[in-house]
């Protein structure tokens, strides 16, 4: 927004307001005089509190957003969707295996997939939604978490998906199986829980921790640097 | 993209850019010296915003009064309860539970499972959904000692030296040493950090770290932790109960100064309800939506600092709440992204700040405060800053250096987040520097409390960003996400240890309050002066004054 700020017309819920352009929707909606409550998070794009379905002047195509991502065009109408109806199965992690039974037990729905790719260009995390939904198909967890890795749960995939499917509570499973099992452990991580255990810094931290200022201040910057 | 004046100092550093990648392929990281303690105390001095005087003041009521708190800090304490509390019969609950959590970031979320696991029955109790929080939107990274060549010791010596030895020595070695359990729980729990073929952890340095300990998961960290913790807690319907958009307005003690219960206020139904509980835990977060100095913010929309209102009346004692934390590098460019994040991992892998010549001017890596006041001098005293259209002013961060120090597609893959947000806005920060000014980020002070998580108010737990003392007056990146784990735990296990003894409750209260509310009218404080505020307000002033009836939730009047 510059300092003349130039007014454009958008549609909030079929309103229309005055705002100016180059708001993003949230930045829109509060102009207008909304105080949100649903449908606005972190504001930053990380959260995916604020799915919004949209359409622009003289475009039939139905798109999504994030409301605190997308800037109003003039003509834009829009309308919120702050949640997402999806049951979510519940699970024990330390109880599952990583492999395809897994996913038709807890996840049937996703061998319904007809492939249409709908989920993936409703994304707004741009991410292939129905590659990874097609890894789960396979089995192929790794694949699906690694695909799936910047997912925020906004919805907007499951909302337009003609086979229901809730993608994005499958993705959460497949990387939470990824990551449990399917990486490799850290040797030195391993390591150094063994020796807290056993109490080996445990000396040299109740020193530090009645070293007087000076003292420590001293031992601080001459403490050698050594970054990778 | 950037206006053709801004291109004529984009041009200057692409110009200079050669050099200084040759110069950071011979010295790594120390493209600039890092300041000796005088220069550190001289830069601090004279440009950090908490160092000018009108930023603190002394708090004129309740436990700290006659301390120098942050200004805003102290406007929000010296304020009224939002409803009378004598129209509650307290003798009736809504919620009877073992262990109550206020606030469901990280902290809360690992407090209610370990409750939980523990044994307890929870209830927690957000403001907007489960995870909607500061916890979700940490990019950088989690700090823990577990390389070889480094040490629960060193780790100590960083925490310390970056929060200028004002830290409680028992709380950060607690931190340190809890360190790398804490980061085998989340692995164990699901967490997908960045890793080595080996399986080795892949660490970065942070800023005043002298070691890589900074563990990630891409630069999504608090997602890729904070979702983890969500789906536990909705894997776990049998013991934690959650009530999402729902506010806790005020603490409730029993007659013999123990926490014992809280008011609940549900944002859309507008209906408040009285919960028991036999130990409470705040982790309501930070602070960034007071927009402290007039500051941007890289806050989640909630941070409005709602549990240090209600503990601060009940009696807890605040520790550093006179020191704000601001991130150097916030977005100037474009408007819509103004004051949001842009992680310090940028800097870790290799991006250079610059000024409007191109020109270095300040090791990438110092502590925050000190690195923030340098940006602060680039742009005032110095007047080397680059001015936008709104007339903001920033210095560059060199982004482009990352591929070119670490191959091509080194953004791509470790950056996703920052390369979307500023494509979104038609910038690619592939090929073209950003533009960044100190934004408010963090609450570095809070309430005190001991090594278990218990404030000076039985029964009373803190964790998070809300607690106070463990990174004195300076937090360094990733200890944050470090101490949502390490003292979620810690305040979990040990507020459910509480309620399983046994609490005797004494006769329910809220004579707190009233006391409180005396001691602010005495001041004659205007009566519709309420907190907590629980929501910002940015509805704009012409409306606003239109809008006679309606409640607001976020003023501060
Ligand atoms: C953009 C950003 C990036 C960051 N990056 C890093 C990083 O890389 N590394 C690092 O270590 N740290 C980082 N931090 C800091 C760190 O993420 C936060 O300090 C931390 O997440 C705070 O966690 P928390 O659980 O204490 O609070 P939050 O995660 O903020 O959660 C608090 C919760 O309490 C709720 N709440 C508030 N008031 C009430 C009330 N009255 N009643 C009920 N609920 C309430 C809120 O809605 C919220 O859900 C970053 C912070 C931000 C904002
Ligand atoms: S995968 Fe689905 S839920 Fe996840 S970000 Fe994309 S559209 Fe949203
Ligand atoms: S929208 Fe549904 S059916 Fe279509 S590809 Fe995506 S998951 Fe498959």
């Amino acid at each position: 927004m510059s300092e003349k700020q130039k007014m454009i017309k958008v549609f909030i819920m079929g309103e229309a307001y005055e705002v100016p352009e180059g708001s993003t929707i949230v930045m829109a909606m509060e102009y207008a005089g909304y105080q949100l409550k649903k449908g606005v998070g972190c504001r930053e794009g990380f959260c995916g509190a604020c799915a919004t379905v949209y359409r622009e002047k003289g475009d039939y195509k139905l798109q999504g957003g994030l409301a605190c991502q997308t800037v109003v065009t003039d003509g834009m109408t829009l309308a919120q969707i702050p949640f997402v109806p999806a049951e979510k199965p519940v699970y024990d992690i330390k109880k599952l295996k990583p492999d395809i039974d897994t996913i038709k037990a807890l996840f049937p729905m996703v061998f319904r997939c007809v492939a249409c790719n709908t989920c993936t260009k409703a994304c707004p995390q741009e991410i292939k939604v129905m590659d990874y939904v097609q890894a789960l198909k396979r089995g192929d967890v790794a694949r699906a978490a690694n695909l799936s890795f910047d997912c925020i749960r906004c919805g907007l995939c499951a909302l337009r998906c003609p086979a229901e499917i809730v993608q994005y509570n499958a993705a959460t499973l497949a990387q939470r199986l990824y990551g449990r099992y399917l990486v490799k452990k850290s040797p030195e991580l391993e390591e150094r829980i063994v020796e807290i255990g056993e109490g080996k810094y445990d000396q040299e931290l109740a020193e530090l921790e009645k070293m007087p200022r000076e003292e420590l201040s001293k031992r601080y910057y001459a403490r050698e640097i050594k970054l990778k | 993209m950037y206006p053709d004046y801004m291109m004529k100092s984009v041009e200057m550093v692409e110009k200079t850019r050669p050099q200084r990648l040759e110069l950071a392929r011979k010295l790594g990281k120390q493209v600039f010296p890092p300041m000796n303690e005088k220069e550190r105390e001289d830069v601090l001095n004279r440009f950090h915003p908490d160092y000018k005087k009108e930023s603190r003041r002394k708090i004129r009521v309740g436990v700290n009064k006659g301390e120098q708190l942050t200004t805003e800090v102290a406007d929000l304490l010296e304020s009224y309860s939002r409803v009378d509390p004598a129209i509650f019969d307290l003798n009736k609950a809504d919620y009877d539970t073992d262990v109550l959590v206020i606030g469901a970031g990280s902290a809360g979320m690992a407090a209610a499972i370990t409750a939980g696991i523990n044994g307890s029955n929870v209830l927690l109790a957000t403001k907007l959904r489960l995870g909607d929080s500061n916890s979700m939107m940490a990019q950088g990274g989690i700090q823990a000692a577990d390389q070889k060549n480094d040490s629960p010791v060193l780790h100590y010596l960083d925490v310390m030296g970056g929060g200028h030895f004002d830290n409680k020595p028992d709380l950060v070695r607690a931190l340190v040493n809890d360190g790398p359990i804490a980061i085998k729980w989340l692995e164990d729990l699901g967490v997908m950090f960045d890793k080595n073929e080996d399986g080795s952890m892949m660490v970065k340095p942070g800023g005043g770290t002298c070691r890589s300990r900074m563990h990630s998961t891409r630069d999504y960290t608090g997602a890729g932790i904070c979702r983890v913790l969500r789906d536990e807690v909705y894997n776990m319907p049998d013991r934690i109960k959650y009530l999402e958009f729902t506010s806790i307005i005020e603490l409730i003690l029993d007659d013999k100064g123990q926490a014992v219960g809280a008011i609940a206020y549900h944002l859309e139904t507008k209906q408040y309800s009285i919960i028991k509980a036999r130990s409470i835990i705040i982790a309501t977060g930070g602070f960034g939506r007071l927009h402290i100095r007039g500051f941007e913010t890289t806050n989640h929309y909630g941070a409005t600092a709602d549990g240090l209102v209600i503990a601060y009346r009940a009696g807890a004692n605040l520790m550093f709440m006179d020191s704000v934390q601001y991130h150097p590098t916030g977005a100037v460019f474009p408007e819509q992204i103004l004051g949001f994040l842009c992680t310090e991992k940028i800097r870790t892998m290799g991006a250079q700040p610059v000024n409007m010549d191109g020109d270095l001017f300040v090791y990438p890596l110092e502590p925050r405060d000190v690195e923030a006041s340098a940006f602060i001098r680039e742009c005032t005293e110095r007047k080397k800053g680059i001015t936008t259209p709104a007339n903001r002013v920033g210095i560059w961060l060199d982004s482009p250096l990352v591929d070119q120090i670490n191959g091509e597609g080194a953004i791509q893959k470790n950056l996703p987040a920052m390369l979307r947000q500023f494509k979104r806005f038609d910038i690619d920060i592939v090929k073209y520097p950003m533009l960044v000014f100190p934004t408010l980020h963090y609450q570095n002070g809070g309430i005190e409390i001991d090594e278990k998580g218990e404030s000076g108010i039985p029964g009373l737990y803190v964790a998070g960003e809300a607690v106070g003392g463990i990174h004195g007056r300076n937090r360094l990146m990733g200890n944050s996400q470090l101490d949502l784990i390490v003292f979620g735990r810690r305040s979990g296990y040990w507020a459910s240890e509480r309620a399983k003894i046994g609490v005797k409750v004494g006769k329910l209260t809220m004579q707190h309050v009233y006391d409180y509310e005396k001691e602010v009218s005495a001041l004659n404080i205007p009566k519709k002066k309420i907190a907590p505020i629980i929501l910002p307000d940015y509805i704009p002033d012409h409306v606003k004054v239109k809008q006679k009836t309606t409640e607001y939730f976020g003023t501060l009047f």
